[in-house]
C-alpha cells in the first residue's frame, strides 16, 4: 500500500490556563484512504508507545452527523473540502510530503479545554435561552396532522440539518455565532410548532449569543463556506428579519 | 419586550443601523457626484448656478446636513463597536488563516472595511474645511451675488499632491462600497436566493462608478488647469 509521509504542526496546550504552541511531528505511514482523524489516532499510538501524551481532540460519530469533531486545518475549519466535517476528510485530499498545521476553533467564548479541544457549551446556553418548542406531554400527536407546504418543510430542513459543531464561530473573522443561531432559529420559526415562541425565541437566542461573547456578524460569509452542512446565510437574514419584526411589533 | 437601546446596542440591531445609514449615504454621493459632474465644463457658471440652487433651500438644506452628519456619527460607532467586539472574541489568533472560497464572500475590501471608513472619515473632515469652510470668493450671476465655488475647486485641484490624496481616498471609498453595498442588504434581512446575485454584482458596480467618478473629476481638473494651460 502506498504510504504518505506528512509534517503536522499541532497546537499542544496543558490545560485551560497554560499557555500553549505548536509542535511539530513528521509520520511516515500515512494511506490517502485514512479520515483526517484516524491519521491522528496513528499519530497518537506512536506517542503513546513512546511514553508522550497523546494529542486530544474531539470526535464521536465519526460520520459526520454529530458536530463534535472541530480542529482548523491549514486556517480553515474542518479542512479544505466543501460541504465535510473533519471526521468526513480523507488523506487523499493532501499530498506526500505536505505540511499540515492544525489548530483548535478559536472564539473567547469556546475556551481550549486541552489541545485541539475546546468548549462549546456556549451553543448549549444559546439553545437552552429559546431553541426548543413547547408540546402537551402525553401520547405522540398523529402524524401529518398539520400540514406543511414542502418548499417551507424544505427549507426547516435545510435549517436543521445544522450539527451545532461551532465551525461558523471558528471561520468568522469576527467569532460570530450568527450562522449556528440563523439556523436554529430559522429552523423553528418556519414550522408551526415553532409559533408559539416565535417571537421570545429571536429575542432571547440573539440576547444570550451576544452575553456569550460572540462577536458581530460582518457578512463575510465564510460560515457558509466552512459549514459541513452547507447552512446558507440565508438563515441570517432571516434571524435578523425574526429579531427585528420582534422588537417592532 | 427589549428597550429601544438593548435593540439598538444588539448584535442584529447594530447592523441594522449600519445599513440604513450607509445606504443612505451611499443615496447622498450618487446624488453629489451627479451634481458634481458640472465641474467637467470649461464653463464656471452651471455649477456655481446649481451650488447656489442648493444653498437657496436655506433651513432645509441645514437639516439635511445634520441629519448626514448624524447618519455618519451613528455609522461610525456602530462601525467601531463591531471591530472592537471582534478583537474581544477572539483574543488568540490563527497561526495559518485560509479563505474557504465557494460562497464566501471575504474578500480585501470585507475584513478591511474599518481601516477604509476610517480613512473615509479623515478624508471628509479635510473635504468639508477645503470646500464647504473654505475661502469664499464671490461671482455675479445674471444679477444674483454668489459663491464661486468653481473658482475655488480649480484653485484647489491644481495641487497635484492634493488630486493624489483624492485619487487614493476615492479608490478606498470603492473598496468600502465593494463590500458595504451588498453587505447592508444583507444586514437588513433581505436576502433572497435569486436577487442576491444581483445585489453583489449591482455593489461591485456602484463601488466602481462612484470610486471612478469622483476621482475622475480632480483628475479631470488638474489635466484642464494646468496640463492644458501650460501646454498653450
Ligand atoms: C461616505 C461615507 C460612507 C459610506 C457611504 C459607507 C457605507 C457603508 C455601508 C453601506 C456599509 C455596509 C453596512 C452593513 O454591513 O450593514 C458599511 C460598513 C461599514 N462602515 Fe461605512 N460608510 C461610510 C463611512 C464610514 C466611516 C467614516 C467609517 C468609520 C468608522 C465606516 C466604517 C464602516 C465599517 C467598520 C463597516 C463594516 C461593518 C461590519 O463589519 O459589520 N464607514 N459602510
Ligand atoms: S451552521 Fe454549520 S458550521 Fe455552524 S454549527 Fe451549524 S453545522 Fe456547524
Ligand atoms: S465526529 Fe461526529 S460529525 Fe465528525
Amino acid at each position: 500500500m502506498k504510504k504518505m509521509t506528512l509534517h503536522l504542526r499541532i497546537w499542544r496546550q496543558k490545560d485551560a490556563n497554560t499557555p500553549g504552541k505548536l509542535v511539530s511531528y513528521t509520520l511516515n505511514d500515512v494511506t490517502p484512504e485514512m479520515s483526517f482523524l484516524e491519521m491522528l489516532d496513528v499519530l497518537n499510538e506512536h506517542l503513546v508507545a513512546k511514553g508522550e501524551e497523546p494529542v486530544e481532540f474531539d470526535n464521536d460519530c465519526r460520520e459526520g452527523i454529530c458536530g463534535m469533531c472541530s480542529l482548523v486545518i491549514n486556517g480553515i475549519p474542518h479542512g479544505p473540502e466543501h460541504a465535510t466535517a473533519t471526521c468526513q476528510l480523507h488523506m487523499r485530499h493532501f499530498k506526500d510530503g505536505d505540511t499540515i498545521t492544525i489548530e483548535p476553533f478559536r472564539a473567547k467564548p469556546f475556551p481550549v479545554v486541552k489541545d485541539l479541544v475546546v468548549d462549546r457549551s456556549a451553543f448549549d446556553r444559546i439553545l437552552a435561552a429559546g431553541g426548543y418548542i413547547s408540546v402537551n406531554a402525553g401520547s405522540a400527536p398523529d402524524a401529518n396532522s398539520i400540514p406543511i407546504p414542502k418548499e417551507v418543510a424544505d427549507e426547516a430542513m435545510d435549517a436543521a440539518a445544522c450539527i451545532g459543531c461551532g465551525a461558523c464561530v471558528a471561520a468568522c473573522p469576527n467569532a460570530s455565532a450568527s450562522l449556528f443561531v440563523s439556523a436554529k432559529i430559522s429552523q423553528l420559526a418556519l414550522l408551526p410548532q415553532g409559533q408559539p415562541e416565535r417571537k421570545r425565541r429571536a429575542l432571547r437566542m440573539i440576547e444570550q449569543m451576544d452575553r456569550e461573547g460572540f462577536g458581530d456578524c460582518s457578512n463575510h460569509a465564510e460560515c457558509e463556506a466552512v459549514c459541513p452542512k452547507e447552512i446558507s446565510i440565508a438563515h441570517i437574514a432571516r434571524m435578523r428579519r425574526e429579531y427585528m419584526k420582534a422588537m417592532l411589533c | 419586550m427589549p428597550s429601544f437601546m438593548t435593540t439598538v446596542k444588539s448584535s442584529v440591531g447594530k447592523k441594522f443601523l449600519m445599513a440604513i445609514t450607509g445606504l443612505a449615504m451611499i443615496i447622498f454621493l450618487i446624488e453629489h457626484l451627479t451634481g458634481n459632474f458640472l465641474l467637467l465644463q470649461s464653463d464656471p457658471v452651471p455649477y456655481n448656478k446649481y451650488a447656489h440652487f442648493l444653498l437657496s433651500f436655506g433651513w432645509l438644506l441645514i437639516v439635511a446636513e445634520l441629519i448626514l452628519v448624524a447618519f455618519l456619527v451613528i455609522h461610525m460607532i456602530s462601525g467601531i463597536s463591531v471591530f472592537l467586539k471582534k478583537r474581544q472574541a477572539r483574543p488568540v489568533g490563527y497561526h495559518v488563516q485560509g479563505n474557504a472560497g465557494g460562497p464566501s464572500k471575504k474578500t480585501f475590501a470585507s475584513t478591511t472595511m474599518i481601516y477604509t471608513g476610517i480613512i473615509i472619515f479623515v478624508f471628509l473632515a479635510i473635504h468639508l474645511k477645503t470646500f464647504k469652510f473654505g475661502p469664499y470668493y464671490e461671482t455675479t450671476i445674471d444679477g444674483v451675488v454668489m459663491r464661486d465655488l468653481y473658482k475655488l475647486v480649480s484653485e484647489v485641484f491644481r495641487d497635484p499632491l492634493y488630486v493624489g490624496g483624492y485619487v487614493v481616498a476615492m479608490i478606498l471609498l470603492g473598496f468600502h462600497l465593494r463590500h458595504g453595498f451588498w453587505s447592508a442588504f444583507q444586514s437588513l434581512g433581505l436576502y433572497h436566493p435569486r436577487y442576491m446575485p444581483i445585489i453583489y454584482g449591482l455593489g461591485i458596480l456602484i463601488a466602481i462608478m462612484l470610486a471612478v467618478g469622483f476621482l475622475g473629476i480632480p483628475i479631470w481638473i488638474y489635466v484642464r488647469e494646468v496640463v492644458l494651460k501650460g501646454a498653450i
